[in-house]
């Protein structure tokens, strides 16, 4: 972040000065979903589910915006085949 | 900027013959107002009864949500206004004192809503009648609070309020205060003004503020829109909280002096005016002995002083006509040089004084020359302040002047020992 502001430079009623996209909820996570493309069917229930868009096809397969998946789990929960897995941040490569 | 509207002479204003309520309702009628969003409870209800017969005969372009409470009503406001729109409530009491948290939130979001607050008691025990203790919970919600005497006054503040909200350099909500029954069910015959000179006054629809955000250029309407898109309300943790506290600090320094500018505007559109729209003093000048009052009790003590004038008693009255912000420094100025002040509050904060008390008295420290000072609690759930009771503590105030010094601070009048 940028160095704090005084109030004289502060928009009206408290708004974000900056856009949300800005600050990145991804490390608020502890758990990550690793996607298995094989198993994956492309059912695009991840991508309807997932709370923060974080889910994008980007053509030919799933990919998780990991800028700003929360790790909520929600994905691997609904995924019918189990192809998402949660796996701790420290495990992960 | 400074245009000026033609005058417009009593005989070319309507005489209504109305209640406090439909004054009400009739000011925010010509208002211009987008959204009414209210629900009903004594003694507010004919404001959003006749507004309603308003909507229901295509008389007005606003858009009438019906909520299930008053914290829902407060919450349409805060969403209207954030949208840009013109917006309206009214409540009473319990009623208010549902609508708190959002309150803070419509201050601190910066958004003009106009509330009209009908004073009564709060429960329990239950009671529809008036005291200020509901607006006086609403003190440190960062509100401007106006005080009306009559119902000639309310229909002239509820338009004012707008007026005042909206200025650029304030963008604060406004709650215009009017006694319950006494006020808001009381007949009386008032002038009002021209649809389309009340327009003008208001310079037609509300005109939105202009505020800068990094990721967009130049100078942004300050609302809800997706052509440049606004985060209004998000998280704000310790490292800028405080600095957005200090906007509200800031937007109220400048109140005192819109409020007076659109006094004397009004005065030169209508032939009325308030005092400096403030505060409104009478027969303070060479007086030894005044007494300070909010809301329609102001009528009674007027006529009381012309009574103890006319008895050679050197007596006078400051009515109080802003809450908040508080004018410290005018009423402190206004108080230079009288013996003794009696402060009169329609309301208590337990274990302390009556909270219009405490202003005068902070106001008054740092004088050179202190009165001698006096709360007098009074009309609790609606008990009546009879001219005989005011006159009786006036005789008192007199007596404590001359002998110099207070034994009571803090007397209760008018109820059974």
């Amino acid at each position: 972040m940028s160095e704090l502001r005084g109030w004289r430079e502060l928009p009206l009623g408290g708004i974000a000065y900056r856009l949300s996209t800005d600050y990145k909820t991804g490390d608020w996570r502890a758990l990550k979903p690793v996607v298995d493309t094989e198993k994956c069917t492309k059912c695009m229930l991840c991508w309807i589910f997932c709370p923060d868009m974080a889910v994008i096809w980007d053509g030919e397969k799933i990919v998780i915006n990991y800028d700003y998946c929360k790790g909520c789990g929600i994905c691997a929960r609904e995924c019918p085949v189990k192809a998402i897995e949660m796996v701790p941040e420290h495990e992960v490569k | 900027m400074a245009q000026t509207i033609p005058h417009v002479p009593p005989e070319k204003q309507l005489l209504l013959n109305v209640n406090g309520d439909e004054a009400v309702a009739y000011a925010v009628k010509q208002s211009l107002v987008d959204v009414v969003s209210a629900y009903p409870i004594t003694p507010q209800t004919i404001i959003v009864e006749k507004f309603s017969e308003f909507v229901a005969n295509g008389e007005v372009h606003t858009e009438f949500v019906a909520v299930e409470s008053e914290h829902s009503a407060m919450s349409v406001c805060v969403g209207a206004a954030a949208a840009g729109a013109r917006a309206f409530t009214a409540t009473s009491s319990q009623g208010l004192a549902l609508m708190w948290e959002i309150l803070y939130i419509a201050s601190a979001l910066r958004l003009p809503i106009v509330l009209a607050v009908v004073n009564r008691a709060l429960s329990a025990p239950i009671n529809i009648h008036c005291d200020h203790n509901d607006a006086y919970g609403m003190r440190d919600s960062g509100w401007i609070q106006l005080f009306v005497e009559n119902v000639q006054e309310a229909y002239d503040t509820t338009i004012q309020a707008f007026k005042i909200a909206e200025d650029e350099n304030v963008l604060l909500p406004v709650a215009v205060n009017l006694d319950g029954f006494f006020l808001s069910h009381t007949l009386e015959n008032i002038r009002i003004l021209p649809d389309n000179v009340v327009h003008e006054f208001l310079g037609g629809h509300r005109k939105l503020a202009k505020t800068r955000v990094d990721y967009l250029d130049g100078e942004v309407p300050f609302a809800l829109n997706p052509a440049c898109p606004l985060s209004i309300g998000p998280l704000d943790l310790y490292d800028y909280y405080f600095e957005h506290k200090m906007h509200q600090v800031e937007a109220m320094k400048h109140v005192l002096q819109v409020v007076r500018k659109v006094n004397s505007e009004w005065y030169e559109l209508t032939g009325r005016k308030y005092g400096d729209g403030v505060l409104e003093p009478y027969e303070v000048e060479d007086a030894d002995v005044v007494v300070t009052v909010l809301g329609s009790t102001a009528g009674t003590v007027r006529s009381v002083v012309k009574k103890l004038r006319r008895e050679g008693k050197k007596v006078g009255m400051v009515k109080i006509r802003m809450f908040r912000p508080f004018p410290h420094k005018d009423i402190a100025e206004l108080l230079k040089g009288v013996k003794a002040v009696g402060v009169m509050d329609r309301g208590i904060s337990f274990g302390s004084y009556g909270q219009s008390y405490l202003e005068i008295a902070t106001a008054l420290y740092s004088s050179k020359e202190k009165p001698l000072l006096v709360n007098y609690i009074y009309g609790l759930g609606g008990r009546d302040a009879s001219p005989e009771l005011i006159e009786n503590f006036f005789k008192e105030l007199i007596g404590i002047a001359e002998k110099g010094y207070v034994e009571e601070e803090i007397r209760f009048i008018g109820v059974r020992g």
